[in-house]
């Protein structure tokens, strides 16, 4: 290991829950770190570290992504969206809103990641996407339990909340597909 | 982590350039940057190319499909011309990883991520793919997720992704730029075996870049089924892609490749030999997986995935006889 080698900087921007930032980063910061110490938005946790458990998971152009595994040095540009951005005008979204009704949550320290995920799953049935569980991979998917569980297994709960996660993704989905209007 | 040198390249020429000795190519990041934190890779420079303008996927005349290397897992999963013509390169993609990571992860970054075991990424412990000459403890230690085929003293790690299963199975090429100009390499040639030297998992060479992946059509039954320890977001056990023809109760065509029984994508040749012209019936698909497994050498906790291996077969092709 060559523990002489000296930190690398790099200049980029980051539009940030709808605001700019202007950044110095070293090359090696994730993401994450950027959000939570560069910007103070500490919403997104660091659980595992090494994209395995989902805590840390925010919309990167408008896809969830595990913000751990992302170097902010090669995002340069991007819109992202973090847990602090999913409420608009001061409103919880449906999806927020739902997680609190059917409890999706114990000691809370996933559900910044559940919460940015399951926005993308909607958005992703919204898209016709597939998951593995889907039979017919040309038909357009519906959220029932397999589907929610399967599209959310990128986000581990160590309290075991999963039975309110389902419930909240679902119901949310129902709400969706009803108003056809964006969780 | 070490410092590194972070640089974009907006074309292959360009990538090629800027890569130089201790570099490596950066796509999505979702093994490499791991592998980083981890200690086990120490580039001194990363070339970016995951915004080549490689990030298109093309269904040509012939029923062909060439899949640019930067695009995302989950735009090929998604893409309704492969889902329609491919389906079992878009199952595989599905299988693989979580959704989270197949947003970032990329095409070529998927093929070239490490053929890995435990040990290997754990820097504290020996690894002669790691570091050449230090053993294998996975040998002797924890195993029962790792090789039954084509593994060598020197090494029993697996080649974990899915998608190149379903390549290997499907006579992909891949389309390479490197010092000498362009190239192509059969997908099936691209992984090694690690015999006396697994510090390389492919035949590539340094710089080398991938920017394509080209897929002959399709137009006969698939499948790709996976086995794993939980339902969801695990690697393989054992994992197969598969496309059977059947024609007057006679194999006319079939592939099948495996997956996590390797140090690369098997693809299963001798079982694809002993079906063609055979009956499309149970006990020829199961000789037919013996004859391939016959060369099998579990180790003292995996030997379950050889029965694995067969059944999956079998049942996979009986699925497949049915619906050609």
């Amino acid at each position: 290991m060559d523990s002489e080698a000296t930190p690398v900087h790099a200049e980029i921007a980051l539009v940030v829950n709808g605001t700019e930032h202007r950044l110095r980063v070293d090359t090696r910061a994730s993401l994450l770190d950027t959000l939570r110490e560069d910007l103070g938005l500490t919403g997104s946790k660091k659980g595992c570290d090494h994209g395995q458990c989902g805590a840390c998971t925010v919309l990167l152009d408008g896809r969830r992504a595990n913000a751990c595994l992302a170097l902010a040095v090669a995002h340069d540009g991007a819109e992202v969206v973090t847990v602090e951005g999913l409420a608009r005008d001061g409103r919880l979204s449906p999806l927020q809103e739902a997680f609190i009704e059917h409890d999706g949550f114990q000691c809370g320290y996933c559900t910044p990641g559940q919460l940015c995920s399951a926005t993308a799953v909607l958005d992703e049935a919204d898209r016709g996407w597939p998951s593995a569980v889907t039979e017919d991979l040309t038909a357009d998917p519906v959220l029932d339990d397999d589907e929610i569980r399967e599209r959310m297994s990128g986000n581990l709960c160590r309290c075991g909340a999963y039975t309110g996660i389902v419930k909240a993704v679902r119901e949310a989905a129902r709400e969706t597909e009803t108003d056809g209007a964006r969780a | 982590m070490r410092p590194f040198v972070y640089e974009r390249a907006t074309s292959a020429d360009e990538a090629l350039r800027l890569h130089e000795d201790g570099a490596r190519y950066l796509g999505g990041g979702t093994n490499l940057v791991d592998l980083m934190r981890l200690g086990v890779e120490e580039p001194a420079r990363l070339v970016d190319v995951s915004r080549l303008p490689n990030g298109e996927i093309e269904l040509r005349p012939d029923g062909s499909l060439l899949i640019g290397a930067a695009v995302t897992n989950s735009d090929l999963a998604a893409d309704r011309t492969v889902r329609e013509s491919h389906p079992m390169l878009a199952q595989a993609v599905l299988a693989g990883a979580s959704g989270q990571i197949r947003n970032l992860a990329t095409v070529g970054g998927n093929l070239l991520q490490r053929t890995r075991c435990s040990y290997f990424q754990d820097a504290d412990k020996p690894c002669n793919k790691r570091v050449p000459g230090t053993g294998c403890p996975a040998r002797e230690g924890e195993h029962h997720n790792l090789a039954i085929l084509g593994h060598s003293e020197a090494c029993v790690a697996t080649h974990p992704s899915d998608m190149a299963v379903a390549l290997a199975a499907l006579d992909a090429t891949v389309h390479v730029r490197g010092r000498g100009g362009e190239r192509t390499v059969p997908l099936r040639d691209l992984h090694r075996l690690p015999g006396d030297d697994p510090r390389r998992d492919t035949v590539l060479d340094s710089g080398d870049l991938i920017t394509a992946v080209e897929v002959p059509p399709l137009d006969i039954p698939s499948r790709y089924r996976k086995v794993r320890e939980r339902a969801s977001f695990a690697f393989a056990l054992v994992s197969i892609a598969a496309a059977l023809d059947v024609e007057g109760g006679t194999v006319r065509d079939v592939r099948i490749a495996l997956g996590g029984v390797a140090h690369r994508p098997w693809r299963a040749l001798r079982a694809e030999e002993a079906l063609r012209g055979a009956p499309a019936i149970g006990e020829e698909f199961q000789r037919a997986a013996e004859a391939e497994l016959a060369a099998a050498e579990p180790l003292r906790d995996n030997a379950y995935k050889v029965p694995l291996a067969r059944n999956l077969i079998v049942r996979t092709l009986t699925e497949l006889g049915e619906r050609s």
